[in-house]
């Protein structure tokens, strides 16, 4: 049976900034997705806790303050730690380029920088999931 | 599949599990039909309170104050929190849960949010089999938070034991609140964000209105709260847990449940009927043929309901 995509909108860490991820988040919305957005400042063992009681198909973290390296892996690794593999995790904001490669190989699918067409990141998601 | 490992974990109180088993029967009725006979058994203990309410009244921020006092009383609280889905593309913002993250990590909650899914009635379609799961992983209490409803949106009461109606000031005069529909359904009315000017008067006009109704056995209680400062939740949840004490000690409890349990059993009779109707005709397209026949006036409504129930009986 079809089931609606469900997607975590997290946005983890001190940053104040979420019009990106409502820009996405609506995005996402009118690509027939459910998105659970959850407010600003939350840290990786919320956002893990979140995406495992709503057993959403997708995380998308949002982080423009620059502390991606540390939490974006972070979020990675609790969901291993968890035992969750059916997640795909990727992220976005203002990231510098020769950090990509270390997000990647910590378990962030993909990273999506500024001016990335949101069509783009839906067809991302289509073709990725993992369950 | 077999849903046995998942069951299990869940009974033995996993997160995961529990999660895993909501989006199965959230998405389809047949493994739903799998799982909810299983665990039939373990179902019926947790007291279903509904959350309901105009959009904006603050619905989501009560619900987590009230999860918290309920927490803090040593309970295990489950949170099913609707939001509606898009007509157009099929899916929706989940944003409930912005009021409530710092419940996130706590032990003892567990917090799922539905889209609405074309469902009207204020609910989603599955929020019943969600709440099964739920009860069955032995939360004490479970909090149905429904979407803000308009005037009509009464779905609520065909699965809570108590029904909380939350309303706020500057909503409309009291001709509203003498109307069929929401303002009937309330177990309690809790008056938000009763620190704004009109309040008072929201509130006598509420009263008011439960005066005016002759053949009542319990007058709803009106509570004033302010949910974003916990003001008047102590109150609220004295409410909650004497409107428990009235349903059992009146016999209500059971009733309750009664007309609810027949109200589902008859929509399952129904939906397995439609299936068998359609199935006995020749073939799936019939339908639309014969809607073709209606709308060209070569047959009316009723002839071709008949048809079709002939096709079953022969």
């Amino acid at each position: 049976m079809k089931r609606p995509i469900r997607v975590l909108v997290a946005k983890p860490g001190l940053d104040g900034h979420d019009r990106g991820a409502k820009v996405i988040a609506r995005a996402l919305r009118d690509a027939g997705m459910e998105v659970i957005y959850t407010g600003l400042r939350q840290t990786p063992e919320q956002i893990v806790a979140t995406a495992v009681q709503e057993d959403v198909d997708v995380i998308g973290l949002s982080l423009l303050s620059g502390a991606h390296n540390y939490l974006f892996p972070k979020v990675a690794e609790l969901l291993k730690e968890q035992g969750v593999d059916d997640l795909l995790v990727i992220g976005g904001g203002v990231i510098p380029n020769e950090d990509i490669q270390g997000l990647k190989d910590a378990g962030i699918a993909e990273i999506f920088t500024p001016g990335t067409p949101t069509r783009e990141m839906i067809d991302y998601i289509k073709n990725n999931l993992k369950r | 599949m077999s849903y046995m490992k998942l069951i299990e974990s869940m009974l033995a109180g996993q997160k995961r599990a529990c999660a895993k088993l909501i989006t199965a029967v959230e998405n389809d009725p047949k493994e739903a039909e799998k799982i909810i006979r299983e665990i039939h058994q373990y179902t019926g203990n947790a007291h279903i309170i509904g959350i309901t309410g105009p959009p904006g009244a603050g619905k989501s921020t009560l619900t987590d104050k009230v999860v918290k006092a309920l927490v803090n009383e040593g309970k295990r609280v489950g949170v099913i929190a609707i939001d509606p889905t898009s007509p157009y593309s099929g899916g929706s913002i989940l944003g409930d849960r912005i009021r409530m993250q710092d419940l996130a990590l706590n032990p003892n909650v567990f917090i799922r949010s539905m889209g609405t899914r074309g469902y009207l009635g204020g609910l989603s379609k599955y929020t019943k089999n969600a709440l099964k799961i739920l009860d069955a992983a032995s939360y004490d209490y479970i909090i149905i938070e429904t979407v803000g409803v308009g005037q009509s949106e009464v779905d609520i009461v065909k699965i809570a034991d108590t029904i909380i109606m939350v309303m706020v000031p500057g909503l409309g005069d009291d001709i509203q609140s003498i109307k069929a529909g929401i303002m009937e359904i309330g177990d309690i009315f809790a008056v938000n964000k009763s620190d704004l000017f009109g309040a008072d008067r929201t509130a006598t006009e509420i009263n008011m209105m439960l005066d005016l109704t002759m053949d009542m056995d319990r007058r709803p209680p009106v509570v004033k709260v302010v949910a974003v400062k916990n003001e008047g939740i102590g109150n609220l949840i004295k409410e909650i847990k004497d409107h428990m004490d009235y349903l059992k000690e009146s016999g209500k409890f059971t009733e309750r449940r009664k007309n609810n349990l027949k109200l589902e059993v008859v929509e399952l009779i129904e939906e397995e009927l439609r299936k068998i109707v359609i199935s006995h005709t020749d073939k799936e397209e019939r339908i639309d043929e014969e809607v073709i026949e209606i709308l060209n006036k070569n047959k009316n409504i009723y002839e071709v309901r008949d048809e079709f129930l002939r096709a079953l009986s022969s």
